[in-house]
């Protein structure tokens, strides 16, 4: 029992909200995990300066009310149409930062058109890419990223490959394409899931600055209410059942010095743009 | 050309169509100089004259050398040209670009416009304005290749889900759509709006001199496009009001609108109306085919004459009604199953009879086949049939 001989430290902020997050409260569920993307989001355009220039394009789906929570330009896409949304941006405004953000059911299902060849042509845009394996806002039906054997309410006995097929890799597939300079998964799984994601969200912003190409975060979150879980059981079965079939990690990185055997290599990159 | 073209006095604020205006591209050729051009092709470059900053479309017949005349053109000039992975693609790239404050044109032909319509109702709940030319094909399905005007209830009723219209101009000559391109542009940025410019294989495909007389209406402001929220407010460009009192309240703005639009966007040319007894009502490619039946018919000591709407909607119910007082019966002539008809019997209101001849699956009618519906008409309505 010591009496304190020096001054009480100045408090010392740890946390705080992001410059470019609304201050307001969400329309999502509790325990859901576009809150914390959303967040990833903010903090990585706030440190590198782009809010001024950024032009984001919401989804159909829960995250319908992004621009809402992030305070961007922002347009509203039709389902499943946000890469070509994007990409009508990114040609017109070509020092616009073009950002799109969707769900699973958006990007996989609907709108693998869109998504494939907006990749396939390079467009110089960040696509985040939430994947939560279920369609929540309608309900909680079987998206194309659903586990086999996940319950859900158009899979009420479980996914059943034999008559709905096996779960999409999306972000496999398009790493595939030349036009692709960046593509990583991560997870908000825990908190180091969540580092590593907003690495690889960065990454994916300072792709299209360096107008190296098209750039996609798969961000793996959950979706307590469409699975039937408590917030906390859904983070246990998201490292349990879902990291397992979707690896977290960089999967193609052609801005990468030296590149992966067999790898296309990316086109020649144009002037890098300042960083606002 | 010898039609008068004709507009209600005072009715609208808008130029003349037919008259152009003194913002004549630099280095145009002078007036009376024409050239042989294709109309896909001329109403490509009038896009490009009117100031048109991206294009996007997807190949598909009879329209495909527009298509193909942007992609060599654009990058020309330094614009964006994109042949989109389909018709969704590309109608969406045109949202985008348009959110993004650009003058934008996409054009495809009816399947392809089939395609767009959940778009179509995006823009116009989002108050994009978009030129949106649609070069028709024989239908229903993937019908022919032929010149139709099948997708009239599709253009003025119909495209997306949920309540609007959009304005839709019909060129009946290559020189006339010509100048409705840079009319169009001008409507859907003054209204916020899709316009539809409505054309048929026969006006895409044939080739007829027109004079190069171009025209680019000047941009305002959009104080609501999406440039980055940059020492301004984030501003959204969307359709979606969960509230039911915030969608109301939108959907009265946009029929406020439309009632602008109805009010000082009818467009109409009318040939040999002062004496006519009966009166073909015809738009687009059919009213060429109206005009040789018309000349034959008055050959014949019949007074015809020509109704042509340029605006199907807003439609000229007005200026149709008040023709009752002078003609007798009316004959609508159209390459579809029988569409616009309906609306010229609505304006009519049963005032005076109403008669259709129309052709499908690209079949045109023949002059003299307009000329046989015209004495049927003129005898079951009194006359002597001459």
């Amino acid at each position: 029992m010591t009496t304190p001989t020096t001054e009480a430290p100045q408090p010392r902020v740890v946390y705080e909200r992001p410059e470019l997050l609304a201050e307001r409260s969400t329309s999502y569920c509790p325990g859901c995990g576009h809150g914390v993307v959303h967040r990833l989001i903010a903090e990585v355009l706030g440190e590198l300066g782009l809010g001024p220039r950024t032009i984001a394009v919401a989804p159909v789906g829960c995250a319908v009310f992004a621009y809402d929570y992030l305070d961007l330009d922002f347009a509203e896409a039709p389902h499943g149409r946000a890469p070509a949304v994007a990409t009508g941006i990114r040609r017109v405004r070509p020092d616009a930062f073009v950002l799109t953000y969707q769900g699973d059911g958006d990007l996989a299902a609907i709108g693998t058109a869109e998504i494939v060849h907006t990749a396939a042509r390079g467009e110089r845009i960040t696509a985040v890419f939430v994947n939560n394996g279920i369609y929540g806002m309608t309900g909680g039906q079987m998206a194309p990223t659903t586990l086999v054997g996940q319950k859900t309410t158009s899979s009420p006995t479980g996914r059943d490959p034999a008559f709905t097929g096996h779960p999409i890799p999306m972000t496999e597939m398009l790493a595939v394409l030349p036009g692709v300079a960046y593509a990583a998964r991560g997870s908000i799984a825990d908190a180091a899931s969540i580092g590593r994601t907003r690495q690889y969200l960065k990454k994916a912003c300072e792709v299209q600055l360096a107008g190296s190409g098209f750039a996609i975060v798969e961000v793996l979150s959950n979706c307590p209410v469409g699975w039937g879980m408590t917030p906390v059981d859904s983070m246990a079965w998201l490292t349990d059942h879902v990291m397992p079939v979707y690896p977290v990690g960089v999967i193609v990185d052609r801005t990468a010095p030296t590149k992966p055997a067999g790898a296309v290599p990316a086109e020649p990159a144009t002037a890098p743009t300042a960083k606002g | 050309m010898t039609a008068i073209e004709q507009r209600p006095a005072g009715a609208s604020t808008a130029p003349a169509v037919t008259t152009p205006a003194a913002a004549t591209t630099a280095g145009a050729a002078t007036p009376r100089t024409r050239i042989l051009r294709k109309g896909n092709e001329a109403i490509a470059e009038a896009a490009i004259r009117a100031g048109c900053d991206a294009y996007f479309g997807y190949p598909i017949t009879p329209q495909a050398e527009l298509l193909e005349w942007m992609a060599r053109r654009m990058p020309e000039e330094g614009r964006v040209f994109v042949q989109a992975e389909s018709e969704l693609g590309a109608i969406n790239m045109a949202l985008g670009a348009a959110a993004a404050g650009a003058r934008v044109m996409v054009s495809s032909s009816s399947p392809g416009m089939s395609l767009m319509a959940e778009t179509m109702s995006y823009m116009a709940a989002s108050e994009l304005p978009v030129l949106v030319v649609n070069v028709m094909r024989g239908g229903p399905g993937l019908g022919s290749i032929g010149p139709s005007q099948g997708d009239y209830f599709q253009a003025t009723k119909g495209h997306g889900h949920g309540d609007y219209r959009v304005p839709v101009l019909a060129p009946s000559s290559i020189g006339e759509a010509m100048a409705l391109v840079a009319d169009s542009f001008e409507i859907a940025e003054r209204y916020r709006t899709p316009v539809i410019l409505l054309a048929d294989g026969i006006l895409g495909q044939a080739m007829e001199p027109v004079e190069e007389i171009y025209r680019t209406p000047a941009r305002t402001a959009a104080e609501w496009a999406l440039s980055g929220a940059d020492g301004r407010p984030p501003r959204v460009v969307k359709s979606l009001h969960l509230r039911p009192e915030a969608l109301e309240a939108h959907n009265r703005h946009l029929r406020s609108k439309e009632a602008a639009i109805r009010d000082r966007e009818v467009r109409w040319a009318g040939e040999h109306l002062e004496d006519a007894d009966l009166i073909i009502v015809a738009y687009g490619t059919s009213a060429r085919v109206a005009r040789t039946a018309i000349a034959t018919a008055r050959a014949s000591g019949m007074k015809a004459g020509l109704f042509r709407p340029i605006s199907l909607w807003p439609f000229p119910s007005i200026q149709i009604r008040s023709l009752a007082d002078r003609a007798r019966a009316f004959l609508v002539v159209e390459m579809s199953a029988g569409q616009m008809v309906e609306d010229v019997r609505l304006a009519l209101d049963g005032a005076r009879p109403v008669a259709f001849h129309g052709r499908t699956g690209g079949m045109v009618p023949t002059p003299g086949e307009v000329v046989a519906a015209l004495h049927r008409l003129d005898i079951r309505t009194g006359g002597t049939g001459r």
